[in-house]
């Protein structure tokens, strides 16, 4: 049974649901043809309670379909439920949900949006509704582009809100009383004389009703919850071990596999012995996958250990041998047959060159692996009638569809279970891992095959951050900043990443300038070009994506500007500011650091500040330079997000992007030879330790209208912020990273 | 061979050379000790032997020298110990998938530096890695530790 009120005036609805012994309250996305998630008989049109909060005699559960990787996606949503449904944070649960087409993130196609068309109301209104469309198509349910506050900021509260009037309309009929009358609080709706009906009790009542659609979500200067500090749901499990991560979860009866694949990336397997692996103890089967060989054992260990064993004929990589190769193929790039994009093109960046000296320059950035902590993993289970995964995925629906297809069954007789991952920063936007638990579990049908990768294998085939190369050329007039002629090329993210879906994007990829073009400064003369060089490694979204390399291209070209109009690298760009939620940011970073110009001592300050996933973000980093080389004292950091959810929480994020940020721009690469990553594990690709981490003051700007997550802003100014830094402390103008080819870190 | 483990004796049946790290997470179910790199590089695998830090992916099995403590033993959400109340308190994990190795490094330096300077803390603590980056709130939250294990 299910209730939908009338079509309202937003563009979606809450709707609500019986389920066994309560109810749930979700939002009903209009137009939407994707069935319920919760329950597939549902009458027609009554569909999509996505993500929804779940009363029941249990107690409350909230149902999302978003993944948490440490970003604390769970709480702030749980967060949003709470405040509005008048319920404490500690009486609320979280449940991955199941993977539906439903669970739609309108906002990552929003983000998508904004980055693929000019910002022409009409045809960027009708962009976005192509754009929309394709998305719902591919029934993307992903985590990523910072999109889960952003998304589930209305929504959510809207759900709760409704929830909790319709808890109260259920009461007032047990009751006879007038709904007026009623308060909640606690997780019970309270009656004048103070007796409390707990929601748990009312649940079952509520169901039959229609939920309230007007219900009004409650003005932010009345919160009891959101944007105050609070605790993080998971905070006490993670500080004493209990916290379990997909390579933690067990499943009756399951093996322990890990792969061997090719270290050629890309490559084939043409052939392997495995008899010296076979005869090691507690080995139980060694089976070809595709472009390897997967190892099942008794123990996690034994496997890598027979793993190790393995003599495999490896095919050759279809990369290009060498990294001068990799290069080459971005540097012929920029020709007008390669180019992808022009979306800013301001003034007129020729003619401003005329009798101007020009300043050129050209910037470089490295792949990267994206290496969280937890080594990836899955389990799957295959048999003649359905199959289960186990697994942290930012991509439930591609892995449902992904093991539907190996397994020779259809998607709804696959369930995915969604567990908690140990850092993701877009590696989990992969789902390679799935496949290949797959094909192993296919061919040992019935057991639960639980496929742990070694560290060297995970960070031999991560998936890396793209390789990118930028020239500018730029002029100066009269002590200002007066053209600015960007040209960015790197291999297309988007298409590599979904080329393994088996799916193709069309149009040009916005991510090739993003973070370049929609800068907040108003040069007279600009222009931002972006070329799209040839598949090279297989790439993937790496914490920021396209920005985490063009915002290092855009500050450090814009930096070598100002310094030879002569100006303040910080006073300039707030000339130069046209957006005022931008300004702010400047002048709050501005006004923490105390910036006064030059330091001297051997001191030196940078500032950067970058555009992405909507969020301004502005850094100033200060660096001395000591006779064991540059140490990172201090960095400000101030971001403008509409709103802060959890102050706490926000904090975390915008320190840790930082030192994500600055930790890769230091040390950290991955380069191929012959297809083979060069590195394969931390003593080689290193990041930030705590001996180099510098005290970071935060700060959260409210000014804006729209509400943004805060996961990867955080990370593009850093480098840039840095590189500025080190040039004042030491007169070294640093254009590729990572920086430490070039200088030392203490 | 015998391994005695947060107080309670084991009896394992493993190779010698199996890293107590996969000993004690796979045969004896002991989650909270962390695989991240192998190779001592990360710091994720660190529990107590003899109550001393040791990165356990490094000590084969046959070696243990003395009783093992995880990050189970150390504290657990009823009675946690002084370090994981720190950590709760600055709220340090993100992933958390590093912190069990971070506490239990920490939890060693404030039983031989009771009242750590930022170059102790830089020393003891610059092997573990965290990739979600806070080590902010670390250095935070293990002077914090330090106060209240003084006060105690």
């Amino acid at each position: 049974m299910s209730r939908i009120g009338k079509i309202a005036r937003r563009s979606f609805l809450v709707g609500s649901v019986a389920v066994a012994g309560g109810v749930a309250f979700g939002i009903w996305r209009y137009r939407t043809p994707y069935a319920n998630p919760l329950q597939d008989d549902l009458p027609e049109g009554a569909a999509a309670l996505t993500p929804y909060v779940k009363i029941d005699a249990e107690g409350v559960t909230l149902i999302t379909p978003r993944a948490d990787k440490g970003q604390g996606a769970y709480h702030v949503q749980a967060a949003l439920i709470a405040e509005e449904l008048d319920i404490e944070l500690d009486q609320i649960a979280v449940d991955p949900g199941p993977p539906s087409a439903a669970y739609w993130n309108g906002a990552l196609a929003e983000e998508a949006a904004e980055f693929m068309v000019p910002s022409d109301g009409m045809v960027r209104g009708m962009a976005e509704g192509v754009v929309n469309a394709s998305m719902k198509f591919i029934g993307l349910q992903m985590t990523g582009g910072s999109t889960t506050v952003p998304d589930a900021y209305l929504k959510l509260r809207q759900a709760g809100a409704s929830a909790r009037e319709t808890l109260k309309l259920a009461a007032a009929q047990e009751t006879g009383l007038d709904v007026g009358e009623l308060r909640t609080e606690g997780g019970a709706v309270i009656l004048p004389d103070s007796t409390a009906l707990p929601y748990t009790r009312l649940a079952a009542a509520a169901a039959g009703l229609d939920p309230v659609q007007d219900a009004e979500i409650k003005d932010p200067a009345d919160w009891r919850i959101l944007g105050k500090p609070m605790q993080r749901l998971d905070i006490v499990a993670k500080s004493t071990g209990t916290q379990d991560y997909g390579i933690d979860m067990q499943v009756e009866g399951m093996v322990h596999a890990t792969v061997l694949l090719n270290p050629h990336q890309g490559g084939a397997l043409n052939g392997f012995d495995a008899s010296e692996a076979e005869a090691m103890r507690g080995v139980k089967a060694v089976v070809p996958i595709t472009g390897g060989v997967g190892v099942v054992a008794d123990n996690t260990w034994r496997a890598i250990q027979a793993a190790r064993a393995v003599q495999a004929d490896w095919g050759p990589s279809p990369m290009p041998a060498t990294m001068e190769e990799h290069w080459k193929a971005l540097s012929d790039s920029f020709t007008p047959e390669a180019q992808d994009s022009r979306k800013r093109d301001d003034g007129n960046v020729e003619a401003a060159r005329n009798g101007a000296e020009l300043v050129e320059a050209e910037y470089r950035a490295p792949y990267l692996a994206h290496a969280p902590l937890e080594p990836i993993n899955a389990i799957v289970r295959i048999d003649e009638d359905g199959a289960e995964v186990w697994t942290g995925t930012q991509v439930p629906r591609f892995v449902q569809q992904n093991v539907a297809k190996i397994a020779g069954l259809d998607p709804d007789q696959v369930t995915v279970h969604v567990l908690m991952i140990g850092g993701s920063f877009g590696h989990r936007l992969e789902d390679e891992v799935v496949k290949q638990a797959a094909e192993i579990a296919v061919q040992m049908k019935g057991t639960p095959v639980k496929l742990t990768y070694s560290r060297e294998e995970d960070m031999m085939h991560d998936f890396p951050r793209q390789i990118a190369m930028a020239r500018l050329r730029g002029t100066v007039r009269d002590g200002r900043v007066d053209s600015l002629d960007l040209g960015i090329a790197m291999p297309s993210v988007m298409g590599s990443q979904m080329s393994r879906q088996g799916l193709s994007v069309p149009g040009p990829d916005s991510q090739i300038v993003a973070g370049a073009w929609e800068q907040p400064f108003a040069i007279p003369n600009q222009r931002v070009t972006g070329y799209r060089a040839p598949d090279l490694a297989p790439i993937s979204s790496w914490r920021s994506v396209g920005a985490s390399s063009n915002g290092f291209f855009y500050n450090a070209a814009l930096d070598e500007l100002i310094h030879a109009a002569g100006a303040d690298p910080l006073e300039e760009r707030l000339r130069l500011c046209d957006d005022p939620l931008a300004r702010a940011v400047l002048e709050a970073v501005g006004d923490m650091s105390g910036w006064s110009g030059p330091l001297g001592d051997g001191k030196g300050r940078g500032v950067a500040l970058t555009r992405s996933f909507g969020v301004h973000t502005a850094e100033v980093v200060e660096v001395t330079n000591t006779d064991r080389g540059i140490r990172i004292d201090k960095v400000w950091v101030a971001a403008e997000v509409g709103r802060v959810l959890d102050p706490v929480n926000f904090e975390n994020l915008v320190q840790g992007g930082v030192i994500f940020g600055l930790g890769h721009a230091m040390n950290c690469e991955i380069t191929y030879s012959d297809g083979i990553a060069e590195q394969d594990n931390f003593y080689s690709f290193e990041g930030m330790r705590q001996f180099q981490a510098p005290q970071i003051e935060v700060r959260g700007l409210e000014n804006g209208d729209h509400v943004r997550g805060i996961g990867e802003p955080p990370v593009p100014p850093a480098a840039p912020a840095l590189a500025g830094a080190i040039f004042a402390a030491t007169g070294t103008r640093l254009r590729e990273m990572p920086f430490n080819k070039f200088v030392d870190f203490a | 061979m015998k391994l005695t483990v947060n107080g309670t004796e084991h009896e394992v049946d493993v190779e010698p050379d199996m890293p107590l790290l996969w000993v004690l997470r796979e045969e004896l179910g002991y989650t909270g000790v962390k695989y991240g790199c192998g190779v001592a590089q990360c710091g994720a695998c660190t529990v107590h032997i003899d109550g001393e830090a040791q990165r356990s992916c490094q000590v084969a099995a046959a070696d243990v020298w003395g009783p093992v403590t995880t990050i189970e033993g150390l504290g657990t959400p009823q009675a946690l110990h002084a370090v994981q109340e720190a950590w709760i308190e600055h709220q340090v994990a993100q992933c958390g998938y590093c912190q069990s190795g971070q506490i239990m490094q920490a939890a060693a330096l404030l039983s031989y530096a009771p009242d750590p300077t930022d170059q102790d803390i830089d020393d003891a603590m610059g092997g573990n890695l965290c990739r979600c980056g806070t080590y902010t709130r670390i250095r935070a939250a293990v002077k914090t530790a330090a106060a209240k294990l003084q006060e105690a």
